[in-house]
């Protein structure tokens, strides 16, 4: 009967050190991390298609297209580990060439509005579709990850599982931070003559 | 236990003033006020039909036929499509309410996930069709962004929207029906139960009898005969989340704990029958599922696909 009961109390003990707790959570978030790189990805692909319509507008903006073009290629060259994860630094560089380009392409389509023959081409506004499109899947798994880490952070700092996070030395992972911080909170500049 | 002992002991006489108790609600009324525009999000109404019209534009024959519509086609190919009027989605987007609405529903088959929902914001004058990730290879974003040029925004300009509803419904099973999705029956079983019984039955077959050896050895073989019952019921109603089955398979291991002639407790010790027979509680039919109405079948996933669009 004792015998029992000791196998019980072991169980009952590692089970609640969250020794599973902390690997599962690592797996969640290492896979709603590839799926934030996995939008992206698809995001920069949208990118060259969206250039080469654009360039069929002579007279557009050579600016803001250059921008584009660099801030895909900025984005695209850096690369990207399951480490980059428990790097602060490295993700932090990521982020921000990502939200470069995400608001190089915004800054392209609100320029766009201007050009009738662009927003009158088929081809252009299906392209604009798909990009909103994955602005929305980005959004969506930009905001799995930062739940997926919550849940991760939450149990690396809580008692008692911290101290397994210490004895194994589990850092918690870095979440997304704004970079235009002081952009956003500027209130917008509202056009009423656009439409 | 000895917190509140503590605190009693603390403010003694206090405690008994009327003041005090009125100060500590308003406290916490007042921070509750305080925090609450913040969190500020329209709720997500309950499922309750396929179309579901807050705005009181459809009449109510517009919606019975349209509902007819959907839950004929949800009973002949399994997919699950939900339409929803609100009249605004402020102060969020109609992207980011759509997807909060659908995750939550998790509308779709539990094992295949094919969901959709279709939402109306009237006075935003703006349409949404939130795409399950299993529907989004039968209707991309490009597609769904026809369907609402094409079907949805001329008839909504026009102010009929029971026409614009209907055109995209019938679009949008157009499309799924040209998708291999799996046959409705194939899944039903599981889709209905919404767990594995064979996971229960193995786990029950193993675990009575050694609950119930423990139980009795400690506490005796009535009381624990009880204690089984009741673990094994408790287990049950957090697997299945049904009081009926929770109870039927708690008085089967109260049965079996009290009638079974061996425990294993003295075959360890020594006693050389095996005495575990089989254990057949707790599955008599499920008749308890499926009534008339309409839940959604819990497996949908919404990564962000879909359109909107505006009139």
């Amino acid at each position: 009967m004792t015998r029992w009961f000791y196998i019980l109390v072991a169980a009952l003990t590692l089970s609640g050190c969250g020794y599973n707790d902390f690997q599962r959570l690592d797996e969640q978030t290492k896979s709603a991390w590839s799926e934030v790189l996995n939008q992206y990805q698809r995001r920069a692909d949208l990118v060259p298609n969206i250039v080469a319509t654009v360039k069929g507008e002579a007279t557009f903006e050579q600016e803001t297209l250059t921008k584009v073009i660099e801030a895909r290629a900025k984005a695209t060259s850096i690369q990207v580990t399951p480490e980059t994860l428990n790097n602060p630094e490295a993700f932090q560089k990521f982020q921000a060439a990502q939200g470069e380009l995400g608001s190089a392409l915004s800054r392209l389509m609100a320029v766009s509005e201007q050009y009738p023959n662009l927003k009158a081409n088929e081809g252009f506004r299906d392209l604009r579709v798909q990009l909103e499109g994955t602005e929305n899947r980005v959004t969506v798994a930009r905001n799995r990850y930062i739940q997926a880490v919550q849940a991760y952070n939450v149990l690396a700092r809580s008692f008692p599982s911290n101290l397994t996070a210490m004895v194994f030395s589990y850092q918690p992972k870095p979440v997304f931070a704004v970079q235009n911080e002081a952009a956003i909170s500027t209130p917008p500049v509202v056009d009423f003559n656009k439409k | 236990m000895r917190f509140p002992a503590l605190l009693f002991i603390l403010m003694g006489r206090h405690l008994r003033d009327r003041r005090l108790w009125r100060w500590l609600v308003g406290a916490i009324w007042g921070g509750w006020l305080l925090v609450a525009p913040v969190l500020a999000q329209l709720p997500v109404p309950a499922l309750s039909a396929h179309v579901m019209d807050t705005t009181a534009t459809l009449k109510p024959e517009q919606i019975a036929q349209l509902e007819a519509k959907l839950t004929a086609f949800e009973q002949s190919k399994g997919t699950q499509m939900v339409f929803l009027l609100v009249p605004t989605t402020e102060p969020e987007d109609i992207a980011s309410y759509a997807n909060r609405v659908a995750n939550t529903w998790k509308i779709g088959r539990r094992q295949v996930g094919d969901g959709l929902l279709l939402i109306v914001a009237k006075d935003d004058r703006k349409v949404r069709i939130e795409v399950a990730k299993t529907l989004e290879g039968a209707i991309p974003d490009l597609a769904a962004k026809r369907i609402i040029d094409q079907a949805i925004t001329p008839r909504f300009k026009a102010g009929d929207f029971s026409g614009g509803l209907d055109g995209a419904a019938d679009q949008l099973m157009a499309r799924v029906t040209g998708e291999g999705l799996p046959e409705p029956a194939a899944v039903a079983s599981g889709y209905s139960a919404g767990f594995d019984w064979t996971d229960l039955a193995i786990f029950a077959f193993f675990a009575i009898p050694v609950i119930g050896a423990v139980a009795r050895s400690m506490l005796g073989s009535k009381l624990g005969a009880l204690a089984t019952g009741g673990v094994v019921g408790g287990v049950a109603l957090l697997v299945t989340s049904s009081l009926l089955i929770a109870g039927l398979a708690g008085i089967a291991a109260l049965v079996y704990a009290l009638f079974s002639s061996f425990s294993l407790g003295q075959a360890l010790k020594g006693g050389r029958g095996s005495g575990l027979g089989g254990w057949h509680g707790g599955s008599g039919g499920s008749g308890g599922f499926g009534g008339g109405g309409f839940s959604s079948g819990g497996g949908g996933d919404f990564g962000g696909g879909g359109a909107s669009g505006d009139w």
